[in-house]
């Protein structure tokens, strides 16, 4: 423990074979098992995959293609389109390969539910709590659904598009009597 | 459809799942058996508890001293900054920013930034881009030095909380004399800077460089052999390799794990590629080597200004894109198209190509990564932030399971949460 801080000049210890167009290699043997769409953009490469095959498709990312690492997970909506209404985005990473793949898992708003991917990179736990505290989306098989930003017994999910940003409502003339009523029974009757 | 205008008006019209009520047995499944008899103890630490630096409420487990488990609460300093993103230009949310970790201003607005240059495919010239990875690698020196005094703070080493701050108030002069601001600077703007930098910044830079490296001699003086700091930290919160990947670890506590993984290497930005520099790994994944990690760190930090420095050219330090960056006040006066650029600039703001990028960094704590996603409007459609704290947290139960409590205390300087980081 003693020793001094062992320090790389090379990239990485744990790249063994890095390949430039790693990326899209792994996105193409993608595409043709699972039949999934390969989209690029600004050198990113994402696949848009069915809920239904997340599951399949993350574990043989996981353990034919080394991506072991899970780097971010999030969500984005896109009301008034109700089918479907969220993507929910995946940014893998891959050490050995020093490569980076997107996934997109379009949601529908009747029933926005996404099999859980925490059996296979752990820290999906939290981020999945995060996704379905702002957005509403259940994550199936989740070991801990909970809120996680919000306080427990608050009502809606704020980062949906529909969702106001919560500032006051001017009273004018028009709509005096209604905001009236409201300041009133804000003040009575919750009291 | 109509987006309804008030929250109350929202929930009148819309049937959503909520869940209204949270009780113990919600928290069931997160604790022993063994805490339903009464066998082990349920205490609540924070969120006001100077140890958890900041506003972080731990739920422990305890058996006598010893935690069995603990469940991080966190969200006590959520303010929607994603949500309140979406409804400002994109020159606008940048200020928001900076307020989400405040150790590393610098830093978050770089990723936000680069994410908005990435979609934009704007450039940044070459004094820009200098200036820019200097001033982070300031920030990076700064919030290690924060670290380091309030880490050394918690086990109980008091004289060194006061040097460290005395250092760091060197680099707030610094980023003062550069933007008018000490911590919330956004100075670093979309495809360049807000202005170039004053004539004393060169001065002042390599005073710094001169005076701080003896200071880290005279800090590990203090603490790396020291018997009870060593006693404290070493073969505490230990996490191997194979682990600390599986729970996202990135950043210097993951490379005091063992994995070689810096985005300053793996995925060079700011042109991190020319200048020489190394990356230290150690593979205790204890906290001495988390702290081991942070002070070698901080010497390759100076190395890199140092390098960069020297080579920091003269030229303009915004891009001359003008459907992006606003002219320069002179050419007001004389340019119609100027004063055009300008008018647009600050009423309608920006539009950006419509898509999504994924832009990542490394910040003092580990990954920072900025989800951009334009509909090619003048406002984000949607900015996620994956902030190292957030991820880190979540991996706390698992460092300091078994430990003592006075440990945890330890554990959690060591992993280095910044909570505004965490809540965003």
């Amino acid at each position: 423990m003693d020793e001094k801080p062992r320090t790389e000049q090379s990239k990485d210890v744990l790249i063994t074979s890095v390949r430039p167009d790693a990326d899209v290699l792994i996105a193409d043997a993608i595409r043709e098992r699972f039949g999934a769409a390969v989209n690029e953009f600004r050198g990113e490469i994402s696949l848009v995959l069915a809920p239904g095959q997340l599951q399949e498709v993350v574990r043989t990312l996981r353990d034919e293609f080394a991506f072991d690492f899970l780097s971010s997970l999030t969500a984005s909506d896109y009301w008034p389109e109700l089918e479907p209404r969220f993507h929910v985005v995946y940014q893998l990473y891959s050490h050995p390969h020093n490569t980076r793949l997107c996934l997109r898992v379009p949601v529908n708003d009747r029933s926005p539910v996404v099999p859980t991917v925490e059996s296979v990179w752990p820290v999906a736990n939290w981020h999945e709590r995060e996704v379905f505290d702002m957005f509403g989306i259940r994550f199936e098989g989740h070991s801990d659904l909970r809120r996680i930003l919000m306080p427990y017994d608050w009502e809606g999910h704020p980062l949906r598009k529909d969702y106001p940003l919560g500032y006051e409502e001017p009273q004018f003339t028009f709509n005096f009597e209604d905001i009236q009523i409201r300041k009133h029974r804000g003040r009575y009757e919750e009291a | 459809m109509k987006k309804p205008n008030t929250v109350e008006s929202y929930l009148r019209h819309t049937k959503m799942f909520t869940q209204t009520e949270v009780s113990f047995d919600e928290l069931r499944h997160l604790v022993s058996d063994r805490a339903l008899t009464g066998e082990t103890v349920l205490l609540n630490m924070g969120p006001q508890h100077p140890s958890t630096h900041g506003v972080l409420r731990l739920l422990l487990e305890l058996d006598g001293e010893t935690v069995i488990n603990c469940i991080p609460d966190i969200g006590f300093l959520h303010t929607g900054i994603e949500k309140n993103m979406e409804a400002k230009t994109y020159l606008k949310a940048e200020v928001m920013t900076d307020r989400m970790d405040y150790l590393n201003t610098v830093g978050n607005n770089l990723v936000y930034c680069l994410a908005i240059e990435k979609l934009a495919e704007l450039d940044v010239p070459p004094r820009a881009q200098g200036v820019r990875l200097i001033l982070v690698e300031l920030q990076r020196i700064a919030s290690h030095l924060v670290w380091l005094g309030t880490h050394a703070l918690d086990l109980a080493a008091m004289s060194l909380f006061l040097y460290c701050f005395r250092e760091r108030e060197m680099i707030l002069n610094i980023l003062e004399m550069c933007s008018g601001q000490r911590m919330m600077t956004t100075y670093i703007r979309p495809g360049g800077l807000w202005r170039d930098t004053p004539v004393e910044f060169e001065d002042a830079v390599r005073q710094f460089l001169r005076l701080f490296p003896p200071r880290i001699d005279q800090y590990e003086a203090m603490l790396t052999k020291n018997p009870i700091f060593m006693d404290r930290t070493k073969k505490i919160g230990v996490i191997a390799a194979e682990e600390a990947v599986k729970w996202g670890l990135t950043g210097p506590s993951l490379r005091a794990s063992g994995v070689a993984y810096d985005l300053r290497k793996v995925s060079p930005y700011l042109g991190y590629e020319q200048y020489e520099f190394d990356v230290p790994v150690l593979q205790g994944g204890d906290v001495y080597a988390r702290y081991q990690v942070r002070m070698e760190e901080m010497r390759q930090s100076v190395r890199i200004i140092q390098q960069a420095l020297d080579k920091l050219p003269y030229g303009p330090v915004r891009s001359e894109n003008r459907k992006y960056v606003p002219p320069p006040r002179s050419e007001l006066s004389t340019s119609m198209e100027a004063v055009i650029h300008h008018f647009k600039l600050w009423t309608e703001g920006f539009l950006l190509p419509e898509g999504a990028v994924y832009v990542p960094v490394e910040s003092p704590r580990g990954e920072l990564g900025c989800y951009l996603e334009s509909d090619g409007g003048p406002k984000p459609h949607r900015v996620h932030f994956r902030t190292p704290s957030f991820v880190h947290l979540q991996a706390l139960p698992l460092l300091s399971k078994g430990h003592l409590v006075a440990d945890l205390v330890a554990i959690i300087g060591s992993v280095d949460i910044v909570l505004g980081d965490a809540d965003r």
